[in-house]
């Protein structure tokens, strides 16, 4: 009845990450790419938490910026697992250490990202050894053979060398390196955008049955809104560095409040023929990071842009559980 | 019905490369056509032979490509037809194509030369395969970027491609590829590198072309969303077949092969948050251990053992204009006959 608010494990407070790019004027201030701009967020513990947006709307930076591998310019990001507590903005080196224990990544790119001269347990036991997390070689490789079952691979698959798998096999084995730390949280980046459609499913079931089962939370990054919208509890809206919109998975589809969220659910192409032509097509494209417009980010491209939209940027309100950036979304709302 | 109102006409290309490990099969007698006007889409997962195929119609394989004998590529002109297969050199091609068939690659860059603009690349094409002049053939181009939604095509006619965005590229690429005025398109993977909403944008951009010009497109993606959208047609292949094909609306709502019918299920689909993910179990064969008798068995949660693992099954229809290659239909076609019979 009376939800039990739980103590989020990673909490951002105006997160910001600016990368200064080389200076063309003599003069002035150097310019930069805010690739992540005032970001308030909540994940909590045990949560599948879904981030979309295109190309460039700075998901990856933020992700890598919540495992403190990107320069955080401005803001907070706490972490708290109940055990420990970190502030991550002025963390200790040895604090560092233990937070990377407990938050790890899974890269994008089976195929890049796992070394070909190692074995398949070499590659797994790699962060075991690098973090001294184990006393013994038995250890290492109990815990080894645990992870990989949990991922569905076996002893054979451990005696061999990456690249006599396919791909849904390697997104199988970068989980089990991502998760042998016994991690409480995890980055997931595009995760499974390499694999086909026929093979995704399996590697996303697997993701969530680890996730229940080893109580992690997740940061799904992705942007595929359909595998999104299966998979994750919550979900937030990136667009140009800015969260225009956060709330729980159904009702951001049900209802979505910013016109960049309708937007976005409406171009997905629909499996049913009939629907061509009925999605809302948006005019333009996203701008330069670089030279962002004034006001709302999204006002170059939004039909229900106003004077205020133009000139003075929209703050996140929440109602019901569900933030919104926009002037217009309960005007919009009600029409 | 009518074979001269087609515009390409594929028949058992089969398309092997010889390679470190051996010789690999990409493409396994496979034959679908295109009328003018039409959109087939092709569709089916990484390595299935859909680039291949498409790279097969302009002879734009490497060396260590090998076609059998029994490949014909015919297309059909409003004054000849020629068979590709039987062309021998890059000349001849360029000669008898004539500017008929352009294609848009699946590498973003690989349609442009990196140090030329974009505007002296289409008008050093325009003047090969028209006989418009310089000045002509560069107020062309210029349309033809305005015509695809390049704002200041002015100035864009002066930039490197990889000066533009990803969407402005794309566009680029389509104005180029349609300014020869092109028989058929070969579009291959044209959205897959794009956002959602700036898909929607080539999408319907390339379907008003198709009204204007009258080509015919093939349309080549992983996506069956796009091919909902896109397409009239569909051909469905897997590792190197083609195993499914008929009319957008019947394949996708009546799909009839399993991997077909899987393919589907495992796509999340937005009207239905709570259905289960669905997986085709198992891996994609490596080209180098093709499954004997049909290529899909290895997979196929309904096969139906020795005739599956042996033979290779021949297309049946399922309904009109839509084939598959499957076991299960014939079988179940043979069970209808004799129950009308009985
Ligand atoms: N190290 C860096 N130096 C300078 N700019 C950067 C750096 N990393 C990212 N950016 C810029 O920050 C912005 C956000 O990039 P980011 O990679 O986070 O986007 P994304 O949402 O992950 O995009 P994609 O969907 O393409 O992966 C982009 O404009 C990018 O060019
Ligand atoms: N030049 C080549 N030499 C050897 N093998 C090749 C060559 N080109 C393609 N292949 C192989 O042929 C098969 C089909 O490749 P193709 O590129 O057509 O697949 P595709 O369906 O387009 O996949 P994707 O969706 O990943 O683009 C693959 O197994 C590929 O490795
Ligand atoms: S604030 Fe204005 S421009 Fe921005 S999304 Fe809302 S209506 Fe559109
Ligand atoms: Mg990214
Ligand atoms: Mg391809």
């Amino acid at each position: 009845m009376n939800d039990k608010i739980k103590t989020p494990l990673i909490s951002t407070k105006d997160l910001s990450v600016h990368y200064p790019l080389r200076s063309t004027k003599l003069f002035g201030p150097p310019p930069v790419v805010k690739a992540v701009e005032g970001v308030s967020i909540n994940i909590a513990p045990g949560s599948f938490f879904g981030l979309v947006g295109e190309s460039g709307s700075g998901k990856t930076t933020l992700g890598r910026a919540l495992l403190k591998a990107a320069p955080i310019t401005r803001g907070d990001v706490i972490y708290d697992d109940g055990e420990v507590s970190f502030d991550l903005t002025n963390i200790e080196k040895q604090d560092l250490q233990e937070y990377r224990r407990r938050a790890q990544l899974i890269f994008q790119d089976p195929y890049a990202a796992l070394s070909p001269r190692m074995t398949v347990r070499d590659i797994i036991a790699e962060p075991l050894e690098v973090m001294g997390i184990t006393k013994s070689r038995e250890e290492t490789d109990r815990r080894v053979r645990e992870i990989a079952a949990k991922c569905r691979l076996n002893l054979e698959h451990l005696r061999r060398f990456p690249h006599a798998f396919s791909g849904g096999q390697r997104q199988r084995i970068s989980i089990a390196r991502a998760l042998v730390s016994n991690p409480k949280f995890v980055v997931a980046d595009e995760s499974v955008a390499a694999l086909d459609v026929s093979i995704q499913a399996d590697v996303l079931n697997l993701l969530k049955e680890i996730q229940k089962e080893m109580g992690l939370a997740f940061l799904f990054i992705s942007h595929d809104l359909s595998v999104v919208a299966h998979v994750c509890d919550y979900v937030a809206v990136m667009y140009l560095g800015r969260l225009v919109e956060t709330a729980p998975t159904r009702q951001l589809f049900s209802a979505p409040r910013h016109p960049y969220t309708k937007a976005l659910l409406s171009a997905i192409p629909s499996l049913d023929p009939d629907d061509y032509g009925k999605a809302e097509k948006l005019e333009g494209e996203i701008p330069s990071p670089t030279n962002p417009p004034p006001g709302c980010k999204f006002q170059t491209r939004c039909r229900f842009a106003i004077d205020i939209c133009r000139s003075q940027e929209p703050k996140l309100e929440t109602e019901d559980g569900h933030d919104v950036a926009c002037h217009r979304w309960r005007e919009l709302m009600e029409a | 019905m009518n074979q001269n109102k087609k515009l390409l006409e594929v028949e058992n290309l089969t398309l092997q490369f010889d390679t470190d490990e051996g010789r690999i099969t990409a493409v396994d007698n496979v034959s679908f056509s295109v009328a003018p006007g039409e959109v087939l889409g092709l569709v089916g997962e990484s390595g299935s032979g859909k680039s291949v195929t498409a790279k097969s119609l302009m002879k734009l394989n490497p060396g260590n490509a090998i076609y059998s004998p029994e490949t014909k590529i015919k297309l059909h002109l409003e004054d000849r037809s020629v068979d590709i297969m039987q062309l021998k050199s890059s000349k001849e091609m360029l000669v008898a194509r004539g500017g008929s068939i352009s294609m848009i690659f699946q590498e973003p860059m690989a349609s442009f030369a990196p140090a030329i603009t974009i505007g002296d690349q289409m008008v050093e094409q325009l003047l090969i395969h028209t006989d418009y002049s310089v000045v002509k053939a560069k107020k062309y181009s210029i349309e033809m970027l305005d015509r695809v939604g390049i704002s200041d095509p002015d100035q864009r006619f002066k930039q490197y491609a990889f000066e533009l965005s990803g969407g402005m590229r794309q566009r680029a690429m389509i104005a180029m590829a349609l300014s020869t005025k092109p028989k058929l398109l070969i579009a291959d993977e044209p959205t897959t590198a794009l956002d959602v909403t700036i898909q929607l944008q080539v999408i319907e951009l390339m379907k008003d072309l198709v009204k204007e010009f009258g080509m015919g497109i093939l349309f080549i993606t992983h996506d069956l969303g796009v091919i909902a959208q896109t397409a009239d047609r569909v051909a469905v292949m897997y590792l190197g077949k083609l195993i499914e094909q008929g009319p957008v609306r019947d394949v996708i709502r009546n799909p009839s092969h399993p991997y077909t019918q899987g393919l589907i299920a495992a796509l999340p689909k937005l009207d239905d948050l709570d259905a289960p993910l669905v997986a085709v179990a198992g891996d994609i064969p490596s080209p180098l251990e093709r499954p004997s008798g049909c290529v899909f068995h290895t997979r196929c949660p309904v096969h139906l053992g020795g005739q599956c693992r042996s033979m290779v099954p021949d297309f049946s229809s399922v309904a009109t204009g839509h084939a598959v290659a499957c076991h299960l239909i014939d079988v179940s076609n043979v069970q209808q006959q004799k129950v009308a019979v009985s």
